[in-house]
């Protein structure tokens, strides 16, 4: 708790927010596409981030709720025409009911830790089959949603050039950022932290675990829902095969994992190195003729096992005991 | 009129009678001692009333309400109070932030819970350690840190499990000092289980004592240590006084 | 609805192929229940093991059953040394640290394999694979009777190793009681070490039968990965009778459900049955409750 006790000096924060916000007006497209990139990481990571760094639970199947929402958002506009402002509530309930029927049956026959993560990736494994034979979403050979023209700022139907949506992906990241803010100082913060360091000594000042647990995973379903609809109309096509795939999965919680779970900047510390260290030796691979698939991933599992091995509680911390935050 | 009424309990493990036809009444505003060696029911008891788990038969009222089969959370909320035997801080919070774990139950909003929180931690004498990590505590402060936590959920009954364990006789006078002063002054009536002899002469009014699972002796402390029945089922047994 | 000699002959298949994932899930086990570290690495060494075979295979014309000798002695020496350098230092971590660091193996495995071998499906071609024994109705193919076979073979030489040996009781004691282990003398951090080479042995040899009846492609690894969860926990974590269980119960009924829905919705039917059993009895069919 005072790791993040934010009492992050406000012009750190405000100077963060104003190169975030400024940003387009010094960089060309591409770079542009990579900041969303990172934005995107960084939101479903502090998404991930509520269910474990404050409730404790170990999900590995996150890309469930990323596929659902996509989905779900992709059929009614696909089939109805209906914009992703409505669909996005579709997608949250949908979401929330599998996270509280996950959670509900997990925290009800007692599991956790590793068996936890496995139901998890059971689950996204079970839908990602399923969906694989789910005719009306299109099966393996995905959904395409239509592309319409992307000069203009279309925002009812959320088209348009590249510069809105890293608007609309940082609006999403501040969002969540001030959200988990927000909690981690609350009563339900508090109360997960207890339940985190020790369920019982909290069940035993009044704390109904399983409530708050349930509350956890709700919230954090809901935060990746979101994620989900705003993948569905920026790359426009969905397949069972990727979005719910494990490695979908483990993307999300590279950056968490990194940067530092349950900190409040380590999931957007976590996803910036990641992204720019693995698009720097993309590159570099690349100038060197040795594009080979597989290596970009090769250096994430490198990195991530360095992370665990050296610096089990992230990046962010030894940096905010340097910044003395 | 008692706060706490136990009445015919009994628990069974798996065949072993752990508890057999137990009663004890806590009347308001009171210490009240439960004692007995190792084995004899105590903790099982204890946990019972806390809602760890639920008598195989009996009932347990507190202030006419019954409270036995209750989640240890709801025991909480109706008014109780516990400490654990071996402590169970939350390491990774300050002392402050674990107390006002507790003190969330009663007040929604973070400033009232902090100041309440700090208030109690002053009481306790660890008004000046709040900043620092809970894991840095001393086990005699370890032990208060507890006591205050479960202050913070302002119980009207407050359970102590064995709580002069491992204490040195100077830390548990200090330890005495506190309850009689919380008893005294907000009339918080304590239940509390020990070892330590010491302990319980010095707080309880009255006493029960427990042996392979059955109440064997009730009264003043003065009636209990010259209870036959008593000396006979602690000759041999180990006891600190 | 298939005629029954159909269906018989599925089944039977499907015990075959499930034995060998049981000997798959048996190394699983041994490493969870002794060392307690989920592996989440498990198949991606499986599939590094089918692609020894196929490399052998290409170079050498081995066998793939001759090749089991080298493969398992390679796979011991790195499971030794997995343990010893890189796991054991890890023991008094929490829960999720261990987890996440066999994670990243893993990710470094299966794709530093994409890298070396591609993205194309490998095999081995060996005569007798196109043959079959005649046993009335039933029509056994060779090389899946002989890969059970192999898988037994090795399954029961490990029990014996546990049941029977000096080192087998001792490392039998550290997961019983790691602290007790260590007071009477036991090197706990050796027989870790060790048994994560055993449990690595199951693999290698699990895989050099499997590449007879299976392609290898990449992604078989965390296929087989939450396969061997999957077996490990139906069958009960730490319990080798209960791993080879599991395996034949998963391959018959992935066999079936490929007969009568379709192929590729097989696994959907493994991953239903671990949530049942996570949920209604944890410790497996077999297992201890932890």
């Amino acid at each position: 708790m005072n790791r993040n006790r934010a009492l992050t000096p406000i012009y750190l924060l405000t100077g963060l927010a104003a190169i975030l916000v400024a940003l387009p007006f010094f960089v060309g497209n591409y770079a542009l596409s990579v900041a969303t990139l990172i934005l995107y990481f960084a939101y479903t990571g502090q998404a991930w981030n509520v269910m474990m760094g404050f409730a404790g639970q170990l999900s590995l199947g996150h890309a469930l709720y990323v596929g659902v929402g996509a989905y779900a958002a992709g059929a009614l506009f696909f089939y109805y025409g209906i914009g992703p402002w409505a669909g996005l509530w579709l997608a949250i309930a949908l979401c929330v009911a599998l996270g509280l029927v996950i959670g509900f049956l997990a925290f009800r026959f007692g599991i956790s830790g590793v068996y936890f993560a496995l139901l998890t990736i059971a689950f996204a494994e079970f839908t990602r089959i399923g969906f694989d034979h789910f005719g009306w979403t299109g099966g393996p050979g995905g959904m395409f949603l239509r592309v319409a023209q992307r000069d203009t700022w279309d925002l009812a139907n959320f088209r348009g050039p590249p510069l809105m949506y890293y608007y609309a992906m940082l609006f999403l990241t501040a969002g969540a950022f001030a959200l988990c803010a927000w909690l981690l100082r609350s009563r339900a913060g508090y109360y997960w932290q207890a339940i985190r360091e020790d369920e019982e000594a909290a069940r035993a000042l009044g704390i109904n675990a399983f409530r708050w647990k349930l509350l956890a995973v709700a919230i954090s379903a809901a935060m990746t829902a979101v994620a989900g609809v705003f993948f569905a109309f920026y790359y426009n096509n969905l397949f069972p095969e990727q979005i719910f795939h494990i490695s979908r999965s483990i993307e999300i919680i590279l950056g968490p994992v990194i940067g530092g779970v349950g900190t409040l900047f380590g999931p957007l510390l976590g996803a910036a190195v990641l992204t720019l260290l693995s698009d720097g030796i993309s590159d570099a691979l690349n100038a060197l003729g040795l594009d080979i698939p597989g290596v970009k991933q090769v250096f994430y599992g490198l990195v991530l096992l360095c992370v665990v091995m050296f610096l089990p509680h992230g990046i962010w911390p030894p940096i905010a005991r340097r910044l003395r935050l | 009129m008692s706060l706490l009424e136990v009445r015919s309990v009994s628990k069974h493990f798996r065949g072993l009678r752990a508890v057999h036809d137990a009663s004890l009444d806590v009347p308001h505003g009171e210490i009240y001692g439960l004692i007995g060696p190792n084995g004899a029911g105590k903790t099982t008891t204890f946990n019972m009333i806390a809602g760890v788990y639920a008598p195989d038969s009996g009932e347990i009222l507190f202030g006419s309400a019954p409270i036995h089969g209750l989640r240890a959370d709801q025991v909480c909320a109706a008014g109780i109070g516990r400490t654990f035997q071996i402590v169970k801080p939350f390491a990774g919070l300050s002392v402050l932030d674990n107390v006002m774990v507790g003190a969330f139950l009663r007040e929604r909003q973070a400033r009232a819970a902090r100041e309440l929180s700090v208030r109690i931690l002053e009481r306790l004498g660890l008004g000046a350690k709040r900043e620092l990590p809970a894991s840095s505590l001393t086990l005699p402060d370890r032990k208060r840190l507890e006591v205050a936590r479960a202050l913070a959920t302002r119980p009207k009954l407050l359970l102590l499990d064995e709580v002069m364990a491992g204490l040195r006789p100077t830390e548990c006078d200090q330890m005495i000092a506190v309850f009689r002063e919380l008893n005294r002054a907000d009339g918080t009536t304590i239940l509390l289980i020990e070892h330590v002899m010491r302990a319980v002469m010095a707080l309880a009014r009255h006493i029960c004592v427990l042996h392979h699972g059955e109440v064997i002796a009730r009264g003043t402390p003065e009636q209990v240590v010259r209870n036959p029945a008593v000396l006979e089922c602690y000759l041999g047994e180990e006891t600190e006084v | 609805m298939p005629a029954a000699d159909l269906v018989a002959n599925v089944v039977v298949s499907g015990i075959l192929t499930g034995l060998v994932y049981g000997l798959m899930a048996l190394g699983l086990s041994v490493i969870f229940g002794v060392v307690r570290v989920v592996n989440f690495a498990h198949g991606e060494m499986m599939t590094i093991a089918m692609y020894a075979a196929t490399a052998l295979f290409a170079a050498l014309k081995l066998d793939p059953f001759l090749a089991m000798l080298p493969v398992a002695a390679a796979f011991f020496v790195f499971g030794y040394l997995l343990q010893a350098g890189l796991i054991n230092p890890f023991i008094t971590r929490p829960e999720h640290s261990q987890f996440m660091l066999l994670v990243a193996v893993a990710i470094i495995l299966v794709n530093a394999m994409l890298m070396v071998f591609g993205p194309d499906a490998r095999n081995v071609q060996v005569d007798y694979q196109l043959e079959s024994f005649e046993l009335g109705p039933l029509l056994v193919d060779k090389a899946r009777l002989f890969a059970a076979i192999a898988a037994v073979v090795a399954a029961a030489a490990f029990f014996a190793f546990f049941r029977y040996t000096l080192t087998g009781k001792a490392i039998r004691a550290c997961a019983d009681n790691y602290l007790g282990a260590r007071i009477v003398g036991l090197n706990v951090k050796h027989l870790y070490a060790l048994t994560f080479g055993l449990g690595a042995v199951c693999v290698a040899i699990a895989g050099c039968a499997m590449v007879l009846l299976v392609d290898v492609t990449p992604p078989l690894g965390p296929s087989y990965t939450l396969l061997a969860f999957v077996i490990v926990i139906v069958g009960g974590l730490g319990s080798m009778g209960g791993a080879l269980l599991g395996g034949v119960l998963i391959g018959v009924s992935e066999a079936l459900a490929g007969l009568f829905i379709t192929p590729s919705a097989k696994s959907m039917f493994s991953f239903g049955l671990l949530i049942l059993v996570l949920l209604l009895r944890p410790q497996g069919l077999l297992g201890k409750r932890a």
